[in-house]
C-alpha cells in the first residue's frame, strides 16, 4: 500500500460517514470490493492524479507534464479533482482535504458505485490477476503491480541509463493504443508441441470408384501424385507471420521483435498497463453514468439532510452541465440508465413494443412490469459503451436530450451542427466510442518484401489518420522493430502507404 | 514535503527548456511571447511534447454534441476543443508552460551565446552578500541560535529524564549549542537604464514598429537578468522629441519630418537629470529607418554622441529597420563619422528574421 510522508487516514468524523454510506450503498444492492479512502492535500492529489491514481509508477517525464498542467489549472481555480478511485482489490479512493462535508459524502457515494462497476462489469474481468482461492474474489493487486513496474524500470535505468530508457519508453508509449481488447477473453492458445517426426505426406481425396478396373481411369496415378505434392507443398510452405492480422501490435513486437532483455521488459510493462487501462476507456459513459445515477439516488434519498440538499444539487448540476455543445459522458450515461429503468418499469420492450409505431400509444405505454432496477444492474454487468449506446439509444432519447452531430465546415472554417437525425447521431456516437475512438491497426506481415520489414494495416473506416502523428509513430515502431516499417491506409480517399526506413519518410499511393 | 513527482517534473522542465531553445528563433521572429507576459513569467506554447499515437485526423471526424441550435449553426463552444468529447480523448490543446523571465534570459543567452556583461570599471556588477540560511554546531557566541539551542537542551533533558515540568530549569550543554551559519551569494548590485528612442515619422510602418517592439522585449529580458534593477524610458521623435510611456511609444504614429538630434538631446537631458553615471549603467537604444532631415542635423547628432552620450553610456545601440520609404543613410553616416568606436554598435534589421542577429549584435559584446 501507499506510504505517504504525511498521515492520510480519514479523520474520525469521515470514517463514521464512510461506514454509513457503505451500508446504504450495500442496501441498494451495490456489490463492491472493500474500499479504503485516503485524504490528500491538493498537491498530493495532483501528484497521485498525474500518476493515474497510483502512488508509485515508473519514472517518466509525461507524469511531470501531467503534474504541471494539473497543478497549474488547480492553482488558477480552473479545475479541481474531487475524486479519484482506482480499480484495485481492495479499491483505493482519494478525497481532497478541504472539501466540504457534502462534497466528501457525494464523492464517497459516487466511488462505491464506481467500485461496484469495476467489480461487476465484464470488461474489467480483463484486469483480474487470478482468483483468491479462499474468498473466490478476483485478485487485482494493481497498486503492487504498478510499483513493481516502477522497480523494473528503475533497475534498468540504473543499468543502461535513464536517457535510453526514457527514450525507449517514449517509443513504446506511442504504441500504447495498439492492443487487442478481445485478447484477454480469448482462450489460451494450446502450445503446439514441436514434433520431430517426418510429417506424413497428405492424401488427396479421390473420386469414388465402384469398379476396380476403372481406378486407373478415374484417378490416374500421375494426377494423384500431382495432387499429393500440391497439398504437401501447401502445408510445408513457410507460414506468414502473423498467420492472421494481429491487432495486438505490442504483443507481436514482444514475441517476435529482436529486443534486448531490457527492451523486452519495458515493452512488457507498457503493454500490461495498456491492457489494464483499456476497460476504463471502453466504459467511460457507462461507468460515470452508473456512479452518477447512484450518488444522486443515495444522496437525495438517504444521505443528505435538509441543510445539505441545496449544496448537493448545486454540485451535482455542475458535474452534469453540458457546456459549449459538448457531450458530457456523466450526463449521457446517467440519463440513459434512467431511460432504461423507466422503459423496463413500464414494459417498453420486446417485440410488441418494437413493432408498435403509433406515437400516442408508445408515449402512454405502461405495462407496470417494474423490471427497471433489475435491468440496469444487468446492463452494468454485460455491456460496454458501444453496445450500451447501440442497444439503448432511442429516437425518443435523442430528441428529448437534443443530441446532434457536428462536423468541420471547411467553407466557413468553423465547427457546425450537421444534423439531428437519429441514425446519424447514433452512428457518429458509436464511431467515436468504437475502439475508444482510436483507429484499428493490425500487424499484417513481419517479413514484408521478404526483407524482414514490418507491415501494418490501418482498417480505414471513413476517417483518415492524423498524418504528422502517424509519421512519428512509424519512427517509434522502427526503433523497436529495428527494420523499416510500413503502414497501408487511405489518404484523401485513395489507398496509400506511409513508410519509414530508419532515416527517411515516404508516402505514396498504393 | 518533497513529492515523488518532483523528479519527473524536473525531467519535463528539462525537455521543455530544450524545446524552447530549439524553437527560440521562431519565437523571437514571430513575437509570440510578449502578449503572454505576466509579471515575472511568460507562458510559452510548446509544440508537441505529447506522445504521438495513431489517431484520427480531427477535422474529418466531427462528433456528437448536445444543446440548442439548427443544422448549420456554429457550435457555441467554438475553437478546436469541440471534437467528440464522448469516448475520444479530450480535444487537443496546445501545452502552455510558464517559465520565469530569468530562465528565458538564460535560454536566450545559451542559444545566442551571449556573454555576461562586463563591468565598466567604475562599479562591480555582482556583489557578494552573506545570508544566514543554516545552522551549525560551532560558531561565535554572537551568532548563537537561542531557540534552537534551548530546544535541543529541552529535548535532551526530557529524553534523559532530568526535566521537571514543575521546576523547568533548562541548562544547555556544549552539545546543545546551535549557531547560525551563512552562505555567501552573488547578486547583481548595479542598476541600469535603457533609453529607447524611436523615429515615429510617417515612414516607420506598423511592421517596423513591431520589429522594434520584439527586439526591445528581448533586450529588456536580457538586461533584466544582468542587473539588479532595470528602468526603461521611452522617447519618440519626428522633428521634435518627447518622452512617452511604453504604450504610447509603440502605438504613436506621426507624420512630418525627422530630426534625430532632437531625440539625442532629450536623451542626454534625461540621463543628466536622473541617472548619475556613478550609479547607473546607461543604454541608449535608437531605432529608425535611417532617414534624417538634413546633413547638418546628422552632424549635430554625431556631435551630441561624441561629447554627451557616448562618454556616459555603456554602449550606444543604433538599430536601423528597413522600410520601403527610408533611405537608410543614417547608419552609413554614423559609421563614417564614428569609425571604430567601441562604444557604438549599429545593426541593420531587414525583417523579422533578422531580429535574432540584431540582438546578438547589440548584446554579443558583453557591454
Amino acid at each position: 500500500m501507499s506510504k505517504f510522508a504525511l498521515k492520510t487516514d480519514l479523520p474520525g468524523y469521515l470514517q463514521e460517514e464512510q461506514r454509513q454510506i457503505e451500508e446504504i450503498a450495500r442496501s441498494y444492492g451495490l456489490d463492491f470490493f472493500p474500499t479504503s479512502y485516503e485524504m490528500l492535500t491538493y498537491d498530493q492529489m495532483n501528484e497521485v492524479a498525474s500518476y493515474g491514481g497510483f502512488p508509485i509508477r515508473y519514472p517518466h517525464w509525461r507524469f511531470g507534464m501531467e503534474y504541471e498542467q494539473m497543478s497549474k489549472s488547480s492553482e488558477y481555480g480552473l479545475s479541481r479533482i474531487y475524486e479519484m478511485v482506482i480499480n484495485n482489490n481492495p479499491a483505493i479512493a482519494y478525497l481532497l482535504e478541504g472539501n466540504s462535508i457534502v462534497d466528501q459524502k457525494l464523492v464517497m457515494a459516487h466511488v462505491y458505485a464506481h467500485v461496484d462497476f469495476f467489480k461487476n462489469n465484464y470488461t474489467f474481468k480483463a484486469t483480474n490477476q487470478g482468483v483468491d482461492p479462499r474468498s473466490g474474489e478476483p485478485i487485482r493487486k494493481w497498486v503492487d503491480t504498478m510499483a513493481n513496474h516502477g522497480a523494473i524500470i528503475r533497475r534498468w535505468a540504473n543499468r543502461v541509463g535513464i536517457e535510453r530508457v526514457e527514450t525507449y519508453i517514449d517509443h513504446c508509449l506511442s504504441l500504447e493504443n495498439l492492443i487487442d481488447p478481445n485478447k484477454p477473453f480469448a482462450p489460451e492458445k494450446p502450445r503446439t508441441k514441436e514434433t520431430h517426426e517426418e510429417p506424413k505426406p497428405l492424401e488427396p481425396e479421390l473420386l469414388r470408384v465402384d469398379r476396380d478396373y476403372m481406378e486407373s481411369f478415374i484417378n490416374p496415378e500421375e494426377f494423384v501424385q500431382a495432387q499429393r505434392k500440391k497439398l504437401t507443398d501447401e502445408r510445408d510452405k513457410p507460414k506468414r507471420l502473423p498467420e492472421r492480422p494481429d491487432r495486438d501490435v505490442l504483443g507481436f513486437l514482444i514475441d517476435h521483435g529482436r529486443l534486448d532483455p531490457w527492451e523486452r521488459d519495458i515493452l512488457t510493462v507498457i503493454r500490461r498497463e495498456a491492457y489494464y487501462i483499456y476497460p476504463q476507456m471502453q466504459t467511460k459513459v457507462m461507468n460515470e453514468g452508473w456512479a452518477t445515477y447512484w450518488h444522486s439516488r443515495m444522496m437525495t434519498e438517504r444521505i443528505c439532510d435538509a441543510s445539505e440538499i441545496i449544496e448537493y444539487a448545486d454540485r451535482c448540476a455542475g458535474v452534469l452541465a453540458t457546456s459549449g455543445g459538448k457531450l458530457n459522458p456523466y450526463k449521457l450515461g446517467v440519463e440513459l440508465y434512467r431511460h432504461i429503468e423507466d422503459r423496463w418499469n413500464r414494459g417498453q420492450f420486446g417485440k410488441e413494443w418494437e413493432d408498435c409505431d403509433d406515437h400516442d400509444l408508445r408515449r402512454h405505454w405502461d405495462r407496470r412490469t417494474g423490471l427497471g432496477r433489475e435491468k440496469i444492474f444487468q446492463v452494468r454487468a454485460l455491456y460496454n459503451d458501444v453496445t450500451f449506446i447501440d442497444e439503448f439509444l432511442t429516437p425518443e432519447f435523442v430528441a428529448a436530450h437534443k443530441l446532434y452531430t457536428f462536423g468541420y465546415n471547411t467553407r466557413n472554417d468553423r465547427w457546425e451542427i450537421e444534423t439531428r437525425k437519429f441514425e446519424q447521431v447514433k452512428g457518429r456516437l458509436l464511431f467515436s466510442l468504437t475502439n475508444a475512438g482510436q483507429p484499428f491497426v493490425y500487424v499484417v506481415d513481419s517479413n514484408h518484401s521478404n526483407r524482414g520489414e514490418l507491415l501494418l494495416q490501418h482498417d480505414h473506416q471513413g476517417v483518415d489518420l492524423r498524418l504528422d502523428w502517424a509519421r512519428e509513430v512509424l519512427v517509434a515502431i522502427e526503433r523497436i522493430w529495428k527494420r523499416p516499417v510500413e503502414i497501408h491506409t487511405v489518404i484523401d480517399d485513395k489507398p496509400g502507404l506511409m513508410r519509414f526506413d530508419g532515416s527517411e519518410h515516404a508516402q505514396r499511393a498504393l | 514535503m518533497s513529492l515523488r513527482i518532483d523528479q519527473d517534473h524536473s525531467r519535463f522542465r528539462q525537455i521543455v527548456r530544450g524545446k524552447i531553445r530549439q524553437n527560440l528563433r521562431k519565437y523571437i521572429s514571430k513575437g509570440e511571447l510578449m502578449g503572454k507576459q505576466g509579471k515575472d513569467v511568460v507562458s510559452i506554447p510548446i509544440p508537441q511534447v505529447d506522445i504521438p499515437r495513431f489517431r484520427f485526423a480531427d477535422k474529418q471526424q466531427g462528433g456528437v454534441g448536445q444543446g440548442d441550435g439548427e443544422p448549420g449553426d456554429p457550435l457555441s463552444g467554438e475553437e478546436g476543443d469541440g471534437t467528440g468529447k464522448a469516448g475520444s480523448e479530450a480535444g487537443e490543446h496546445v501545452l502552455e508552460v510558464d517559465i520565469t523571465l530569468e530562465e528565458l534570459a538564460d535560454i536566450l543567452g545559451e542559444e545566442l551565446e551571449l556573454p555576461n556583461i562586463e563591468d565598466r570599471g567604475k562599479s562591480t556588477i555582482v556583489d557578494q552578500k552573506d545570508r544566514y540560511v543554516g545552522i551549525r554546531l560551532v560558531g561565535p557566541a554572537s551568532l548563537r541560535h537561542f531557540k534552537r539551542t534551548f530546544r535541543n537542551a529541552i529535548r535532551r533533558q526530557i529524553s534523559m529524564g532530568t526535566y521537571n515540568p514543575d521546576n523547568p530549569v533548562i541548562i544547555p550543554t556544549r552539545e546543545d549549542m546551535r549557531y547560525r551559519s551563512w552562505k555567501t551569494e552573488e547578486e547583481p548590485v548595479a542598476n541600469a537604464v535603457i533609453v529607447y528612442m524611436m523615429d515615429v515619422s510617417g515612414s516607420m510602418g506598423d511592421e517596423q514598429k513591431e520589429i522594434v517592439r520584439i527586439e526591445s522585449f528581448w533586450i529588456d529580458t536580457w538586461l533584466q537578468r544582468q542587473y539588479k534593477g532595470l528602468e526603461t524610458r521611452f522617447i519618440i521623435h519626428d522633428a521634435v522629441a518627447r518622452e512617452v510611456d511604453r504604450e504610447t511609444f509603440f502605438s504613436t504614429r506621426e507624420s512630418g519630418g525627422t530630426m534625430i538630434s532632437s531625440a539625442y538631446k532629450l536623451c542626454s537631458q534625461i540621463v543628466d537629470a536622473d541617472y548619475p553615471t556613478s550609479q547607473w549603467n546607461i543604454y541608449p537604444l535608437h531605432f529608425s529607418d535611417g532617414d534624417n532631415w538634413s546633413v547638418d542635423d546628422t552632424l549635430l547628432c554625431v556631435e551630441i554622441l561624441k561629447t554627451k552620450l557616448l562618454p556616459v553610456s555603456n554602449v550606444f545601440c543604433y538599430g536601423q529597420v528597413e522600410s520601403p520609404y527610408g533611405s537608410g543613410q543614417f547608419i552609413k553616416d554614423l559609421k563614417e563619422h564614428l569609425p571604430a568606436d567601441e562604444r557604438i554598435i549599429t545593426s541593420e534589421i531587414r525583417d523579422r528574421d533578422a531580429i535574432v542577429g540584431s540582438i546578438r549584435d547589440f548584446l554579443g559584446k558583453g557591454k
